[in-house]
């Protein structure tokens, strides 16, 4: 597929031509929007012309780039240009995590979320000296391709493909989950409805361009996420300290929040409003001690009330909002007892110092100079960061919708270059959010905490009232001022409030929150590819052995089969699972103890065979699967578990890749070596693989 | 120019690639997790940061960064050196 350096130098001058009015033509309208918006346009339209604008555009681009054509369709002609597709791999690697929850868990967790800035970034570092150069060079379609080729077509084949589906599964729920939420957020329009408005768009485009149509929305999207991330920060930061460079600006304010935080946690009106919370958590624990009498008494309290209020001819208002507090309350033990529970464990959260977060540039929980039991702590602290920066850093070298982008540049070397600019353009993003982490906190610490009640800003009660998990505050101590104490943020408000806090135009909001959605469709299309491609491909033509059939009727297989992917995943979401930033990033330590060891030891030790592949690929899944299932909680509750829990060495299930890559490793050498050497044909195909350009 | 498609040149190209992906990757990791094993020790102040959590908002991304530069240009050195041109 190489093609002449004059004929690929023409394609990506027309590229830049190309994306480079799209870029003037993306800020040309923010300005149009930003008129329309002094004139006086309410919010919500703008809004709602954000969302269907952008993706009409994405939808566009799937029409103008349909192919039925199988190169075109699974791995874009091959011909994408190192930059462009570093750009379009960012896109397909940055999803809503990234771009609204990255920020938001660095602000609530400090040091400790930056596990996922180095995991996420140092990945790139395995996929660049392991894997990308040799996949390119292999030049097939898919990850189980690689597998079944280099360990035969059989079991390692099916196994690749099931692990494929179910990371990626997993990974797509989340994502239109995350489309849902920032259409209702951005539009108020239902749930439901707005996963499937977003579901349209990113259909429209995988459905009739494949690889193509997504390789090409995604380096667009990728230009709206970037400027969407990167204006309001650099605004915060010039407001904050003058210095247009936030990297810069953040320095010196987290040595300010670090002054800040040793104040607040000896600022007596804090530690009142802890204890407050701290006596609501006792109360809630004194009821659960008694739940029926406790329940009798609050329902007798409440009717008391509502009568006491009718009698005395009170305003209907107050009447209502009595008979309401009356029909919330549980209406059977064991609801009372959940909610009660609940209450405990959140006010519980509350009374903690510093609204609950650590120090934030404290490095692990615990003393190591400190009594036994902080000792401990400690050592967990630092065990449970160094093993999730593993896990992250693996699953990301495993991820098979990250991969296959290596399949689709020109040659070798461009696959190489590719992945730097794959990082170089993630890094854009993820050297910022740590300082809008810090920026955020600046903020809230040094203008929002002490205001009265009455002055606070108006992104406060604008947000809660969008939904009163990103933001609440209460005057607990009733003493008309705010404390750090009273407020609670949900992580995501961070990025989506920054514009608001920097005091930009609401345009700038509505601009975010089209970034965000950028990000989650640009993941859900390369995730939808991953598992269509993996079902008709991998399952259909390789495995049930149809591979004599036309090439385009391959291609129709695999339309229908994105379209039913896609519909399941949307029918999952819209049940709202449970805890699915958890079983994200559990996704990680899946593919990496499913993939990484396999696909490594097949690359670079060509005595690996079929079966120590088979051997490692299973343990390593299975011990993971098993630590996940057995100890995480939702998980425990879904698989009804009813054994103890049980944590080697207190490492969290969330790294259980931790336990299943090494044992990955071990039982694929061991196995190996136990069982008879591949085929004189195994030993060919890996010394081709390492020799880029040499007849194949 | 030697022949690109003798035994010994073939094998004398991957021995370069494997030491220099061992090198990098030593370094990648031995950075990513002695700074972090080490944290709490590393406190010490570099514009304003405390020097372990710069490195990991920071310092480790950009090292990482450098470290694939540096890889595609080293190989790509190493193909032309062993007249190895994918364009031809």
């Amino acid at each position: 597929m190489a093609e002449s350096a004059s004929e690929s130098r023409a394609f990506r001058h027309r590229l830049n031509r190309i994306y480079g009015r799209y870029t003037l033509g993306f800020i040309a309208f923010i300005a149009v929007i930003a008129g329309f918006e002094q004139m006086g346009m309410a919010r919500r339209w703008i809004g709602v012309i954000f969302l269907l604008a952008t993706v009409a555009l994405y939808a566009v681009i799937g029409i103008i780039s349909r192919t039925t054509d199988p190169v075109e369709y699974y791995v874009a002609g091959r011909r994408v240009p190192a930059m462009y597709n570093g750009m379009a791999t960012a896109a397909d690697w940055m999803s809503a995590a990234s771009f609204i929850g990255l920020a938001g868990t660095l602000y609530l967790q400090g040091y400790a979320g930056l596990a996922y800035v180095m995991g996420w970034t140092g990945g790139y570092v395995l996929v660049a000296l392991l894997l990308a150069p040799y996949l390119r060079k292999f030049g097939q379609f898919t990850i189980p391709d690689f597998l079944g080729e280099r360990y035969g077509n059989g079991a390692p084949r099916l196994i690749g493909l099931l692990a494929a589906i179910l990371c990626s599964f997993i990974y797509l729920v989340a994502q239109i989950y995350g489309v849902g939420l920032i259409t209702t957020q951005l539009t108020g329009v239902d749930f439901v409805l707005g996963i499937f408005l977003g579901l349209g768009g990113v259909l429209l485009c995988s459905f009739l361009g494949g690889m193509r149509a997504v390789t090409w929305t995604q380096v667009a999207q990728y230009i709206i996420l970037v400027i969407a991330y990167l204006v309001p920060v650099i605004w915060l930061a010039v407001k904050q300290t003058g210095v247009p460079i936030p990297q810069f600006a953040a320095g010196q304010q987290l040595e300010r929040v670090a002054e800040r935080e040793r104040l607040l946690l000896h600022d007596p009106t804090e530690i009142e409003v802890q204890a407050r919370f701290q006596a609501l958590a006792d109360e809630y624990e004194r009821k659960l001690k008694d739940v029926p009498a406790a329940l009798a008494k609050e329902r007798a309290e409440a009717q008391r009330r509502s009568q006491a209020l009718k009698a005395a001819n009170a305003p209907l208002r107050e009447i209502q909002a009595a008979d309401k507090a009356l029909a919330a309350l549980p209406r059977t033990e064991a609801q009372a007892r959940e909610l009660w529970t609940r209450e405990i464990a959140a006010n519980h959260a509350r009374a903690a110092p510093l609204a609950g977060m650590a120090p934030h540039a404290q490095q692990f929980a615990g003393d190591p100079q400190g009594s036994a039991a902080q000792r401990r702590v400690y050592e967990e602290s630092r065990r449970n960061f160094v093993a999730l920066v593993f896990c992250l850093i693996v699953g990301t070298a495993a991820l098979p919708h990250i991969l296959m982008r290596s399949y689709t540049t020109p040659s070798v070397r461009q696959a190489r270059e590719s992945v730097a600019w794959t990082l170089f353009f993630i890094l854009l993003l993820y050297l910022t959010a740590p300082t809008l982490a810090v920026l955020a906190k600046a903020e809230v610490f040094n203008s929002l905490v002490g205001l009265p009640f009455d002055r606070l800003p108006s992104w406060v009660s604008s947000w809660s009232r969008v939904d009163s998990s990103l933001i609440s505050v209460v005057d607990i101590n009733h003493d008309g001022i705010l404390q750090l104490g009273e407020i609670r943020i949900g992580g995501d408000l961070i990025v989506l409030a920054t514009p608001e806090i920097a005091g930009l135009p609401y345009v700038i909001t509505g601009m975010v929150a089209a970034g965000g959605l950028a990000a989650a469709l640009s993941t859900a299309d390369g995730l939808l590819l991953t598992i269509s491609n993996a079902l008709s491909h991998d399952l259909y033509f390789k495995m049930i052995g149809s591979s004599e059939a036309r090439a385009t009727r391959r291609v129709t297989i695999s339309k229908v089969l994105l379209l039913v992917a896609a519909l399941t995943a949307a029918g999952v979401a819209a049940q709202r699972p449970a805890d699915i930033l958890f079983l994200v990033t559990a996704a990680f330590s899946i593919a990496a103890s499913a993939f990484f060891p396999a696909l490594v030891l097949g690359i670079f030790w060509s005595r690996a065979n079929k079966w120590g592949a088979l051997a490692g690929m299973v343990s390593g899944l299975a011990v993971t699967l098993y630590y996940l299932v057995r100890n995480e909680p939702w998980l425990r509750g879904a698989f009804r578990v009813s054994a103890p829990i049980d944590l080697w060495w207190g490492i969290l299930p969330v790294s259980s890749g931790a336990f299943g890559v090494p044992l990955g490793f071990a039982m694929c050498v061991t196995v190996s070596l136990l069982t008879p050497a591949p085929a004189a044909s195994t030993a060919r195909f890996v010394r081709e693989l390492r020799q880029p350009g040499a007849a194949p | 120019m030697p022949d690109p498609t003798s035994d010994a040149d073939l094998h004398a190209r991957w021995r370069a690639c494997l030491a220099l992906t061992a090198g990098l990757m030593a370094i990648g990791g031995g950075v990513t997790f002695g700074v972090a094993w080490f944290a709490r020790a590393l406190d010490a102040r570099l514009l304003g940061w405390p020097f372990s959590f710069w490195v990991a908002a920071q310092g480790a991304p950009v090292l990482y960064l450098a470290l694939v530069c540096i890889y595609a240009r080293a190989m790509r050195r190493l193909d032309e050196r062993h007249g190895i041109d994918e364009d031809a």
